[in-house]
């Protein structure tokens, strides 16, 4: 996994809410059995039409929205556990995905893959679509250290929760099976103890 | 001091703790299937790691596999690549798979249980959201990514964060026609489709008690579609009953000392949740969904809600426009054309008994496909040891063989653009069917009734 730096970028608008991983990648996407490649069919059906032509009026398809950060509605990410969600958004060249709300599996996931869930309020939120309606290249500055995502040209900044182990992980781009191997024999002696059942 | 069902299992569970509050919980049973594997086992050669324990993981192929002449090799490439993958996958690293034309075959939360590879008192993970369905034994259960999927069978362990605990209680008598299905539509109809986020749920009260194990499972099954990680019911003699005897349920002697454990599960009086429901049996109706996500349900007698009255109007109305329905619009009536009985949801000997009742000696509507796939073989050979096959095949139904089918459409059965199926699965999210379907969520009544009827109506109107 890279490890995660402080990103200063434009973001993606997505005001829609309840945006489940059907939607972010179609389960006949699934079929691929490598990570890579996802962000071509990243919100596919939203994205295309069923002859593969782009749908003018979907944000992916208008040029003018463009950078590292996604902004979502909020229980972004609900539905099927298919870490392939988390793989096309980070393949399509996002690094965060801010939203008022998360659902778990998929918060999980994105964390696995260096990818960064920015939960702020439904204000804060508010704040983010309104800057990048006056400004299509507003930028926005996600600092995972200090855990903070501000406003480039307003200052206006909030801060925003992470598990201190994952942002450990994240920042130095470690992942869980470094760290449970590790444990190898603690696991042996759990399994000594427990119940035949 | 007084503890829940989830924190004595999650308890008996820790290995240890990680610094900043998460905790490494050893996990019993691990399902695969090809879906969300392969990227799990390329991540352990890439590392030169084995499966840890290969004897706690079972494998299955459900997502991608066709529901007619699985004797023959799969058309489809890209779903024969991912299916070959998970066999050469399983036989590398000595994990045992229910492949295509294995006895055992079927949907990997049908032949769990069935199996009685699930267990009161166990932590079971699978990289499927619908992992939650093994929670009605009393076991913790839930979904998990891949790259958890590959730490499971790297270490046999998950770091995890324990989620808040959230008790759901449904006390009273359902009314005749009504199904667990309609008793967990209503619930998330009730709490939205994020009302559980962050909490693993248990189910309790006397309407739950008085529900089957197969029943059971439809709730929790479908736990995921409010947000919880999970759902739970507490191990009671009809659960002991259940394992007894299964394949992988302990035998003699063992069986009576494991139910003797097994009794010790359940939730202590005064234990507290952070969050508790109640809800009377008698308020649910039979359910409809009639937007895009499993929240969006009424009773079948009710009106979809106007735009007014929800707090989200944008997201809303692009979901109404998608399913091409009206605020303020009764189901009732509706004409569909798609009928699909199946999935981890309700596709149990159970749910195919009530639907041959309901349709034996009837006819589907001519303006109806109506196609019913069995979660297992074992289920298929069971329907077919009963006759029920010849009841389908008479009242017009096709009788498939068993996967995951047309819940995801990842296989042939698809549900065509802008057509409405009334689905015992549990998602309506847009294009779960196929793209440009509409999905209807209900109960295997509710569906039964839609195909004879070529609408939707109220299956307590056609009951005796």
């Amino acid at each position: 996994m890279e490890k995660f730096q402080t990103i200063i970028s434009s973001a993606v608008p997505l005001p829609i809410e309840e945006i489940d991983t059907d939607q972010i990648i179609p389960a006949r996407f699934l079929k691929a059995t490598t990570r890579e490649g996802f962000g071509d069919n990243l919100f596919r059906d939203w994205r295309y039409h069923p002859d593969n032509s782009p749908k003018e009026d979907f944000i992916l398809n208008n040029s003018i929205y463009k950078g590292k950060i996604l902004v979502a509605g909020k229980n972004f990410g609900c539905g099927s556990s298919r870490e392939h969600a988390a793989w096309a958004i980070y393949d399509y060249g996002f690094r965060v995905v801010v939203s008022s709300f998360f659902a778990d599996i998929f918060r999980g996931n994105s964390l696995n893959n260096g990818l960064l869930p920015v939960q702020v309020s439904a204000e804060f939120l508010h704040d983010i679509f309104t800057a990048i309606e006056q400004d299509v290249n507003a930028e926005f500055k996600v600092d995972l250290e200090e855990q903070t995502i501000s406003i480039v040209n307003t200052g206006a900044s909030t801060s925003f929760e992470i598990d201190p182990y994952k942002k450990m992980c994240l920042l130095n781009g470690y992942d869980d099976i470094d760290y449970l191997t590790s444990l190898r024999s603690e696991i042996e002696a759990f399994e000594q103890q427990q119940v035949a059942w | 001091m007084a503890k829940t069902l989830f924190d004595k299992i999650w308890d008996a569970h820790v290995v240890t703790q990680v610094d900043g509050g998460s905790e490494v919980l050893y996990i019993d049973r691990q399902f695969i299937h090809e879906v969300t594997s392969p990227q799990a086992f390329d991540g352990l050669t890439k590392r030169s790691l084995p499966v840890f324990r290969p004897e706690k993981t079972v494998a299955t192929a459900d997502h991608n596999v066709p529901t007619a002449n699985q004797h023959l090799p799969i058309k489809e490439e890209l779903s024969r690549f991912q299916v070959d993958k998970l066999t050469e996958n399983c036989k590398k690293f000595g994990v045992e798979l229910y492949g295509l034309g294995h006895q055992y075959h079927g949907i990997v939360h049908v032949i769990g249980p069935e199996l009685g590879i699930t267990k009161p008192g166990m932590t079971i993970v699978c990289g499927d959201s619908h992992t939650s369905t093994h929670g009605a034994f009393g076991a913790i259960a839930f979904g998990i990514g891949t790259s958890q999927v590959e730490q499971v069978l790297a270490s046999q362990c998950l770091v995890l964060k324990r989620p808040k605990r959230m008790r759901i209680t449904i006390d009273g008598e359902l009314q005749p026609g009504v199904l667990s299905k309609d008793i967990i539509l209503y619930i998330i109809s009730q709490l939205t489709a994020s009302g559980g986020t962050g909490h693993f749920v248990e189910y309790a009260g006397t309407a739950i008690e008085k529900l089957s194990m197969e029943a059971r499972m439809t709730i929790c099954n479908m736990s995921i579609e409010m947000g919880a990680r999970g759902g739970m019911i507490a191990p009671d003699e009809k659960t002991f009953e259940y394992v007894k005897g299964k394949k992988f349920a302990p035998q003699g002697a063992d069986f009576d000392e494991a139910v003797a454990y097994w009794k010790t599960l359940y939730t202590d009086e005064g234990a507290t949740f952070d969050t508790e429901y109640h809800f009377k049996a008698e308020d649910i109706e039979p359910m409809v969904t009639y937007g895009t996500n499993p929240g969006m349900g009424i009773k079948v007698s009710a009106k979809i809600p106007m735009v007014e009255q929800v707090d989200n109007p944008v997201t809303y109305k692009k979901s109404l426009k998608y399913m091409g329905l009206q605020e303020g619009e009764s189901l009732l009536g509706k004409q569909i054309n798609y009928v699909f009985i199946g999935s981890c949801t309700n596709s149990r000997i159970e749910d195919l008994r009530l639907v041959a009742n309901y349709v034996d000696g009837k006819q589907k509507a001519d303006n109806v496909y109506a196609m019913i796939v069995p979660g297992s073989k074992l289920v298929e050979e069971q329907v077919k040891a009963e006759g029920l096959d010849k009841i389908f095949r008479e009242a017009g139904f096709d009788f498939r063989e068993p996967g995951c089918s047309a819940c995801l459409g990842m296989n042939e059965d698809k549900v065509p653009k802008g057509e409405y199926c009334v689905s015992t699965s549990n998602r309506n999210f847009e294009g779960r069917q196929g793209p440009g379907a509409r999905t209807i969520l209900a109960s295997p009544l509710m569906a039964a009734a839609t195909a004879i009827e070529g609408k939707i109506v109220d299956v307590r109107k056609n009951l005796n």
